[in-house]
């Protein structure tokens, strides 16, 4: 079995008042240094099989027309290596 | 014989009975539909309510789009079927891409409801032809995602033609791009908006006023003469 990563954030022009919220609070809590911050969400799927060329391609159009709405985020689709999984089970 | 406008209930809908209540008062048939039915019922417009279908999880409308109904209804509003999106049923016209442009949660980050003052900006639609164009109208407004956002492209397409249909007044509630409170396709069939006329169609409730109902007696006026 294999982890793929899908990534989607607000397209870089569109306001995330969530972010900013996230970006003011910081200097209260001591963290000096940061002018923006910007939130998205993840989505780990855990694939049956193995991730090739076909699945990636399938995964592509799942994060293309239900993950994402690309009229206002953008995505990315990656493989997790093994290690990485194990790491994130510990 | 009148018009029979359906209402579709998704899980998480809220207004289906309200918005069912207000094809009433305007003397059209409401028809009630059902997300997992493919099946319109034949009827000669659809409502699409407010709520919070499947919890706005994902995005707001995004998981209701894909529902068994909506594959009828996509086909048949771009064959001309007149559909009104109201607040949730607007994100899930966006999310199917029968409008352009998408919602985002609002610029403060808190749940509004207000009474909001809107003005009509296209009465030519197959939903606002009881207003005149420019009429200042009063009707609730009660949602989190309500920021239309679209790439400048897009709004200047919308300005260009017309098909901002209600825009904001006295105070932008949620950061809208261009105070756009509704917007149109070019066809005038499909619209949507984030304000509810279907709680402002009788003097008891609401604003106080029935600001809300020309919506209804718009489209009820169109099929009946259709």
């Amino acid at each position: 079995m294999a982890r793929v990563v899908v990534d989607v954030m607000l397209k870089p022009e569109i306001l995330d008042p969530q972010g900013q919220a996230v970006q003011r609070a910081l200097p209260r809590l001591g963290f000096e240094g940061i002018s923006d911050v910007r939130q998205g969400k993840r989505f780990e799927l855990e694939v049956d099989g193995p991730v090739d060329e076909a699945a990636l391609a399938r995964i592509h159009d799942l994060a293309e027309s239900f993950l994402a709405n690309t009229v206002i985020e953008d995505f990315t689709v990656r493989v997790e290596e093994a290690a990485e999984v194990a790491g994130a089970v510990k | 014989m009148t018009a029979r406008i359906g209402v579709v209930t998704f899980p998480g809908s809220l207004d289906d009975r309200d918005t069912q209540r207000a094809i009433r008062v305007a003397g059209a048939e409401p028809v009630a539909l059902w997300h997992k039915d493919k099946d319109l019922k034949q009827v000669d417009a659809v409502v699409l309510c407010g709520g919070f279908s499947y919890g706005d999880y994902l995005r707001a409308g995004a998981i209701a789009r894909f529902s068994p109904v909506m594959d009828t209804l996509i086909d048949q509003a771009k064959a001309g079927l007149p559909v009104l999106g109201i607040c949730n049923g607007f994100q899930i016209l966006t999310e199917a891409h029968l409008l352009p442009g998408g919602m985002l949660g609002n610029d403060h980050l808190h749940f509004i409801c207000r009474d909001q003052k809107l003005r009509v900006e296209n009465a030519g639609t197959a939903w606002t032809s009881d207003y005149s164009a420019g009429q200042e109208i009063h009707i609730p407004l009660k949602n989190m995602d309500g920021r239309y956002v679209a790439d400048p492209r897009t709004l200047d397409e919308l300005e260009a033609e017309g098909r901002v249909a209600f825009r904001y007044l006295d105070v932008n509630p949620n950061g809208s791009l261009n105070d756009i409170a509704g917007i149109t396709n070019a066809a005038g069939n499909v619209v949507g908006l984030m304000p509810h006329p279907e709680h402002a169609v009788e003097p008891l409730i609401g604003t106080g006023r029935t600001d809300g109902l020309p919506f209804f007696t718009s489209i009820l006026k169109k099929l009946v003469n259709a």
